[in-house]
């Protein structure tokens, strides 16, 4: 899958930068206050399409573990990685938002009885073991074939897990705002515009980490050669959670013949 | 296939019975818990919500005891090498632990329900024994299988006792959801005979989605 010349990271801020000033600007001059909750109510543009896309990055992040599983290609596993790093994130951010908008409309800090934030809340805390279940092997292709099978199960747990809670809370708020379905127009649009800017702001993140592996592998791939001809005995990579890309085939060459090899990772 | 799951099974039996590794902690655990709870809650007797809860915590933190150590010895004793260098299907080590298992959590319950009833169950047990029971069996398959996965992730990774239980208590939030509020009404004061349906199909449809998720992706668990 070859998006670099579609969606670098550059691209990817800019369109960030322009649909989130969007954004803002709907959810504060155009989106009516809403009549019981008011200015509070909007949290709601942040709170809901946070949840979205972070819920969205961790099945994605079981879908890439999938195709990792298939083709054994470790590409995919830092890809897997990199979304629900991401997803990890902006779920702290959704438990945070979330947390804020209940203690505003409800009084408290957490509310048992909302099923969505504590379904939330378990699949937070099930995502929370990926990156010390990858820190406790230490054989890199176990690792990624470990977290890919972390990754496919709970990433089906998600919907499981989401249909349990409902199920269990007898008494569901009133949800006025918790469907888009039965939005007031103008609302419906601020509301999109939120989810485009959020989910901009989620492919940003993750196209930089990204790049940022690949540039550190590679850094890695030239650092050793400077070794190999300075005769410095290797250095002990620290070990880490995070996979890392294959370092290029060990070739013992002159500097000079560099320019001419194809540069490690710039597929992805 | 089936043969190869047998024999597979009768060596847990027999490495189970010769060593008395994990059923008698696990059931001795249960108990221990019952008298915990009897002091923390400072109750005689417990009904309904409060009573489906602590047996379906208790049996869970019983089950972890149990999900924890059924790799171990094949790990560590080179009994998961001996089985890959064998011509069969992997899928089979992973019904014969999945059966182990359950057998365990049956066992278990054999000891943990009745010492339940006893020690800290207000009313009857009898009217919603059979129900009971019902749920008890698709919530074990649940843990059996969830536990056989999470276990053979967890058994070479450095942390293992840690990693375990963190890992298999959020994906199995579900099954305690299904299994305590499916046996809150058996376990109240003037107990209905029968669970609700809707429980126990949620129970069902968890106990498909992880045994096929597990039948899937068990094979790249054991590949080294």
């Amino acid at each position: 899958m070859d998006w670099k010349g579609l969606a670098t990271p550059r691209v990817l801020a800019v369109a960030t930068a322009v649909v989130m000033a969007a954004a803002l600007t709907l959810v504060f001059f155009y989106a009516p206050l809403e009549a019981e909750q008011g200015f509070l109510q909007k949290i709601f543009y942040v709170h809901v399409p946070l949840a979205i896309v972070s819920l969205c990055g961790f099945i994605a992040g079981g879908i890439l573990a999938i195709a990792h599983l298939r083709t054994g290609d470790s590409r995919w596993d830092v890809r897997s990685y990199v979304a629900i790093h991401m997803s990890l994130i902006f779920g702290l951010a959704t438990l945070i938002t979330g947390s804020i908008w209940a203690k505003g409309s409800w009084g408290h800090w957490w509310v048992w009885n909302e099923p969505t934030l504590v379904s939330f809340l378990i699949v937070f805390l099930l995502y929370a073991t990926y990156q010390p279940l990858r820190f406790a092997i230490e054989d890199p292709e176990r690792q990624a074939r470990y977290a890919s099978v972390f990754a496919i199960t709970a990433g089906a747990f998600v919907p499981m897990n989401f249909i349990a809670v409902r199920l269990s809370s007898a008494y569901v708020h009133p949800r006025v705002l918790g469907a888009t379905g039965n939005l007031p127009g103008p609302m419906e649009l601020t509301f999109v515009i939120s989810l485009a800017a959020i989910a901009l702001l989620y492919a940003t993140l993750y196209s930089l980490e990204l790049h940022t592996k690949h540039a550190r592998a590679q850094l890695r791939a030239l650092r050793r050669r400077v070794d190999e001809r300075t005769d410095v005995p290797e250095r002990a990579s620290a070990r880490s959670a995070a996979p890392s890309l294959p370092l290029p085939p060990r070739t013992v060459g002159t500097i000079t013949s560099m320019s001419g090899r194809p540069r490690a990772g710039r597929e992805a | 296939m089936k043969r190869t799951v047998g024999a597979l099974l009768r060596k847990e039996m027999l490495v189970e019975l010769r060593t008395l590794e994990s059923v008698p902690g696990m059931s001795l655990f249960s108990l221990t818990t019952f008298v915990v709870f009897h002091f923390a809650l400072n109750r005689n007797s417990i009904d309904g919500d409060l009573a489906a809860g602590i047996l379906w915590v208790t049996l869970l933190f019983a089950a972890m005891l149990g999900i924890n150590r059924l790799f171990v010895a094949d790990s560590e004793e080179g009994a998961l090498d001996g089985f890959l260098l064998a011509p069969v299907d992997r899928s089979a080590l992973l019904a014969a632990k999945v059966l182990a298992l359950l057998s365990y959590l049956v066992v278990l319950e054999l000891v943990a329900v009745p010492a339940f009833a006893l020690l800290l169950l207000g009313p009857s047990l009898d009217p919603g024994l059979g129900g009971l029971v019902a749920v008890l069996a698709l919530g074990d398959i649940g843990v059996a299988v969830v536990g056989t996965l999470i276990s053979a992730l967890t058994v070479r990774t450095r942390a293992r006792d840690l990693l375990g239980p963190l890992l298999t208590l959020p994906l199995l939030v579900p099954v305690v959801i299904a299994g305590a509020r499916a046996s809150s009404p058996l376990l109240a004061l003037h107990a209905s005979g029968t669970p609700s349906g809707r429980w126990l199909l949620t129970l069902a449809l968890y106990d498909l989605l992880f045994g096929l998720i597990a039948y899937a992706l068990f094979d790249f668990l054991v590949e080294d």
